[in-house]
């Protein structure tokens, strides 16, 4: 072969010394999902092969030099019965293993680990819950279920990594999630694999799998100092909410203790659980789907608050087990209004001290909270 | 001598036809009932594609619907009912006098063939004229998606019967407006299409065609007319009745 | 190797004196016709020249993916040579290909017409193709497009400066040139037979285009009003399919798919029928199972409709009716697998011989088999994840629709290239043609299912290093392939001069349109014929031809 082109030659042992066939395996569903490649391949040679055979044995026995006159055949129902049932059970197989390894994919452990990925025209964002960010890369733990939920600030994007064999579409406007739990440490592709616009094949990254030890230290060492939870702590402050939602009994809006995860009455009578797409739902089209019990008169937050945003909100709600920062943060803001109140309540000083009832918290005067 | 020569001449020995078929009978059909069946089936198998065509915006209907319940509620209730009714009755109106064209054109009736066309043209222009009416007053309230797009009516209604809508919601009525200009808009394309082809029908009977026991010209049109009137037989209470708070 | 092509004495013999191509001269008589085989040859010429068009285009790709960096155009002209490309290959050339030329010729006498039920609609379905043609020609010089053929929202509607109204503008005008198609192929085959002609003695060929139409006439008025909604909402900036003013880009998937998904079994369903012509032609031998290949026609066309959401299982459709595309994915394969079958075994105790339709009838065979069974790789839930997206996809579509469809295409222009010009074609040179092209699509295509499957994403510009070997392997069959496709462009046109003259039934083939002069008269036949016999009866050919010689001769 290197007589016939030296070059040609150097690529194909480069090809083969990479032994690149298949990706590299590195995560707990890809070796399942090579035995199904595996199955479906075998079946794909047996049924060209069997072609082959009947194309290729038909056209030698049977070629006018041999056999002059045709004979007429008109059918026959068994053997029609026969390539009908056969290939039919066959790709029932395929339906079902698929089926099944589909649902693995697309539902994640109760465990899991949750990471935020927002993708826009053209690079990948990752916000962990501990706030720290990556732009183009994702920084996981090795042998831990790792659950994305993702969303696009634009168009479609599709967030790839084919070392997992793992891939799900980012739509703008909609949660959607994928999970994994990666088995080998090294640095994967990713990729966008729906095409975005002019720099469509720029938006890649890479996949970093990293050993428990080392995943801590890079938490540790690439903090932006405050979490997710705690920017949207922030920001609900600073855009007001908390004037509603302040968990007293005569506020204008739901409380927000807890209200992750549980079922909510709506007021046209139907009920839904209060998920991620549900918050996010709820704060930029909140008259969508009314709390029963309350008023339509919030406002929209459409075209004021980023995804970035949302996801630090989502994230704070998600976290808030009682209204008493809530409260805090809105006595602060009365006291002295003004970005640097919200920054008091994120004060270490606070969280030390136990929780009380929403209500007794209610009656504390401003000059009472301990900054 | 192969069968390509028999044809050739054949051909040499009977150089045309003789014309012994009615003028309107088209050279590639062999009986009048023939080409009579074919046209018909055309025409029935066209309207089946304007029924996918109008099928993909009575799905978006139903999603938005679904979403924006308030919105559409919201919307719908701005649209005038004696306008819309006037328009439906006119519309069966219509199809009847096209029923009537047909059925002089088969009973060769040229003087009644004109007239009930002429009735439809009127009918379909009243139509459209109404439309018109209705699109101008959508204008004047700022109900035109788009830029010129207010919320203000939705949000603060003036008739103290509308429920008022919260801002998000009442963008959303223009997703309603938008699929209401969409349907009737392209309601009201077929109808354009539908009454210049009858002001040629009309033409054409009146130099004598059509009642000389060939209508089928005639009877496929008539299929077109009744089918655009359908479509807004559900036009109108998808966008102007249903679930509407008061009349 | 012995032949079953018979043709007339090459010193006596002449092409009719009277046929439908000298019937008139001048351009006027062909923009004006409306004679069945004029318009199939106008849209053989366009189809053509968009086919050598989009080629081009695929050409450059291939050249810019040579190398993982993006070094021969800029992003954004790679971005547009693949919609060009995609946008021209499907609407302007795969859909019309074999219905538009092919089946506009044979399918009237096939079923024994003199023309089709609406002559002049047929001619208004070329002038709309041309116009769209137009229009996307007027989009390409202008800039381009750059949304991909799939006009994705909000991509399309939103984020992109270039001219989709246009493109959007021509694919919808393409869209009821082909809806005009179908309706008269349906109509034809349902009043037009002559007498004696029932269902079950029509050719499979009509089967199939008649399968087509029906997905031509219901499925793309989708296509036609989700376009014009796309246009509405980008000339006005009203959101019904943008998120951020509460629309929903998965609707336009829907309704974009709704069409798109059937119109795979628009491009594929005729050249089966070709495929089904061919292989009994050359085998002389009826097709095994007729009616089990008639109603997999139908039935992939009746299951086409309800598979449009497994382009869409990345995408949050809800597990469940995940489930149910699957499963019906898995269903219309089935068909596709019963038809295989049959040719195949058609050959048995046939009496085969290897003219180039026959050759590319084997390659259709063996590509689109591989084509089909990625198929169900893809239509598994599981292995979708994976797979979509990537080269794999690509070149599971190729093999379809190039491998399958083009070698079906050019298998039948072959086949009927006689008929159509009363010569026939080289032989020899039309075979290597023939087995060029199978040679160069195995490499252009086969080394993209590797990649896909190692992740190469689709409509990448620029991709890892480690894919370039594949990528150098597909480039190179692409220019073995262009080399396959080149030749008939060469020797066609220049059998038209000198070519032998076929006769009118070189092939000894069983259809009407068989048994009457090459090039046929612009009334097809002198008189109506009355049939008496099933399709593919060779007995009843070979008493005929007997007869024939001994009350003429």
């Amino acid at each position: 072969m290197h007589f016939i082109s030296p070059v040609l030659w150097q690529f194909l042992v480069r090809w083969l010394n990479n032994s690149a066939l298949f990706p590299p395996e590195a995560s707990a569903i890809s070796t399942d999902v090579d035995a199904f490649y595996l199955y479906l391949l075998l079946i794909s040679a047996v049924g060209l092969v069997a072609v082959a055979i009947l194309i290729f044995g038909f056209s030698i026995a049977y070629r006018k030099d041999r056999n002059p006159v045709a004979t007429q055949i008109e059918g026959s129902t068994l053997l029609e019965a026969t390539w009908t049932i056969i290939p039919l059970a066959l790709f029932m197989i395929c339906f079902v293993w698929g089926a099944l390894l589909y649902f693995r994919i697309y539902d994640p452990p109760t465990n899991a680990m949750n990471i935020y990925i927002v993708g826009k025209q053209w690079m990948w964002k990752a916000e962990h819950p501990g706030g720290q960010h990556e732009i183009d890369s994702l920084h996981v733990p090795i042998n831990r279920p790792v659950q994305l939920t993702m969303i696009s600030q634009d168009v479609f994007h599709s967030f790839s990594i084919p070392a997992f064999r793992v891939k799900r579409e980012v739509i703008p406007g909609r949660y959607s999630t994928v999970w994994f739990e990666a088995t080998q440490v090294g640095t994967y592709h990713l990729f966008c694999t729906q095409y975005c616009g002019t720099n469509h094949s720029a938006m890649i990254g890479d996949i970093v799998v990293m050993t428990p030890g080392d995943y801590q230290s890079w938490i540790a060492g690439s903090t932006s100092g405050s979490s997710l939870a705690q920017n949207g702590e922030r920001l609900f402050a600073s855009l007001g909410c908390n004037a509603c939602h302040s968990g007293q009994a005569s506020a204008r809006g739901p409380n927000l203790a807890q209200v992750y995860g549980s079922r909510l009455q709506l007021t046209d009578g139907s009920s839904v659980t209060a998920d991620d797409a549900f918050l996010r739902e709820a704060i930029l089209n909140p008259s969508t789907r009314v709390t029963a019990g309350y008023a339509p008169i919030m406002p929209t937050y459409q075209g004021q608050v980023s995804e970035e945003g949302l996801i630090d909100l989502v994230e704070y709600i998600k976290n808030l087990n009682s209204n008493y920062r809530v409260q805090q943060t809105l006595t602060a803001s009365q006291a002295e209004p003004g970005p640097a109140s919200s920054a008091g309540a994120g004060s270490s000083g606070n969280q030390t001290q136990s929780r009380q009832t929403p209500g007794k918290a209610a009656q504390k005067a401003p000059g009472t909270v301990k900054q | 001598m192969d069968s390509q020569a028999i044809a050739n001449r054949t051909v040499e020995s009977h150089p045309t036809e003789a014309h012994e078929h009615p003028s309107y009978l088209r050279h590639h059909f062999v009986t009048v009932e023939q080409q009579r069946e074919t046209v018909s089936f055309g025409m029935w198998l066209f309207l089946l594609t304007e029924i996918m065509f109008f099928g993909g915006l009575f799905m978006a209907y139903l999603l938005y619907r679904n979403w924006y319940y308030d919105a559409f509620v919201s919307g719908s209730n701005t649209l005038s009912i004696p306008l819309g009714t006037t328009n439906t009755l006119v519309l069966i109106l219509s199809s009847f006098t096209m029923a009537m064209g047909v059925y002089s054109a088969e009973t060769r009736n040229r003087k009644g063939l004109i007239r009930y066309l002429l009735l439809t043209i009127v009918l379909g222009l009243a139509f459209l004229g109404i439309k018109t009416v209705e699109y101008h007053a959508k204008y004047v309230e700022h109900h035109i998606p788009g830029a010129n797009f207010s919320v203000e009516d939705f949000v603060h209604p003036s008739d103290p019967r509308d429920r008022p809508l919260a801002p998000d919601m009442a963008q959303h009525a223009q997703i309603y407006f938008f699929l209401y200009f969409a349907m009737t808009g392209m309601h009201a394309l077929h109808m354009i299409i539908g009454i210049s082809i009858l002001f040629v029908l009309l033409y054409q009977a009146y130099h004598g065609a059509y009642v000389n026991g060939h209508s089928s010209t005639i009877d496929n049109f008539g299929l077109y007319w009744h089918f655009v009137d359908i479509v807004w037989i559900f036009l109108f209470p998808l966008l102007y009745l249903i679930s509407r708070h008061h009349l | 190797m012995s032949t079953i092509v018979s043709l007339p004495n090459q010193e006596t013999a002449t092409l009719p004196k009277v046929n439908y191509l000298n019937n008139g001269y001048g351009l006027k008589s062909w923009l004006l016709t409306s004679d069945h085989k004029r318009i199939a040859i106008l849209y053989l010429m366009s189809i053509t020249v968009f086919f050598f068009l989009g080629g081009s285009f695929a050409g450059l790709i291939r050249l810019e993916l040579l190398t993982p960096m993006p070094d021969l155009v800029a992003s954004d002209t790679y971005n547009k040579l693949f919609t060009m490309h995609g946008v021209i290959m499907i609407f302007l050339f795969l859909v019309p290909s074999v219905p538009a030329t092919i089946g506009n010729f044979v399918i009237p006498i096939m079923v024994g017409a003199k023309d089709l039920a609406f002559p002049k609609i047929n001619l208004l379905s070329w002038y709309l193709y041309v116009v769209a043609g137009i229009f996307l020609v007027y989009a390409l010089v202008n800039g381009g497009v750059d949304t991909g053929w799939t006009f994705t929202t909000p991509l399309s509607t939103h984020y992109v400066n270039t001219h989709v109204i246009t493109a959007a503008l021509g694919v919808f005008i393409a869209g009821f040139s082909s809806i005009f198609t179908g309706l008269n192929f349906i109509v034809t085959i349902h009043r037009m037979r002559a007498p004696g002609m029932t269902w079950f003695r029509l050719p499979l060929f009509c089967w199939s285009n008649y399968a087509a139409a029906i997905l031509m006439v219901l499925g793309t008025p989708v296509l036609a009003i989700t376009l014009v909604l796309v246009a509405l909402e980008r000339l006005f900036g009203i959101g019904v399919f943008d998120p951020t003013k509460g629309g929903d880009p998965l609707l336009f998937q829907h309704l974009f798919w709704f069409y798109s998904h059937p119109a795979v079994y628009i491009m594929i369903l005729p050249g089966f029928g070709v495929i089904s012509e061919v292989i009994s032609t050359f085998s002389r031998k009826r097709v095994f199972g007729y009616t089990a290949v008639a109603f997999s026609s139908v039935a992939i066309a009746v299951f086409g409709f309800f598979v449009w959401a497994h382009h869409m299982f990345i995408m949050g459709v809800s597990n469940y009716s995940a489930l149910v595309f699957s499963l019906l994915t898995m269903l219309v394969a089935v068909p596709s697998a019963i038809k295989i079958f049959n040719w195949s075994a058609t050959l048995y105790k046939g009496s085969i011989t290897f003219e180039t339709p026959m050759l590319y009838a084997f390659g259709f065979v063996g590509l689109f088999t591989i084509g089909g069974l990625t198929g169900v790789f893809l239509g598994s839930l599981g292995m979708d994840i994976h797979l979509t997206e990537t080269y794999f996809i690509v070149a599971h579509f190729h093999f379809v629709m190039v491998g399958g469809m083009l070698m079906a295409y050019l298998a039948g222009v072959h086949f009927w290239w006689p008929k159509m010009t009363g010569r026939m074609y080289p032989e020899s040179m039309s075979q290597l043609a023939a087995v060029t092209t199978f040679i160069g699509f195995i490499l252009t295509f086969f080394p993209q299912f590797i990649l896909g499957y190692l992740g190469m994403p689709r409509r990448y510009h620029a991709y890892p290093p480690e894919f370039q070997v594949l990528n150098v392997l597909s480039t190179a069959g692409a220019t073995v392939l262009g080399v396959g496709y080149l030749l008939p462009m060469l020797y066609m046109p220049w059998s038209l001069k000198y070519g032998k003259i076929a006769g009118s039934n070189p092939w000894q083939a069983t259809g009407l349109e068989w048994q009457i002069q090459s090039p046929p008269l612009t009334e097809n036949f002198v008189e109506t014929p009355v049939v008496d016999h099933e399709a593919y009866d060779y007995e009843w050919l070979a008493h005929k031809t007997q007869h024939e010689v001994t009350t003429v001769g």
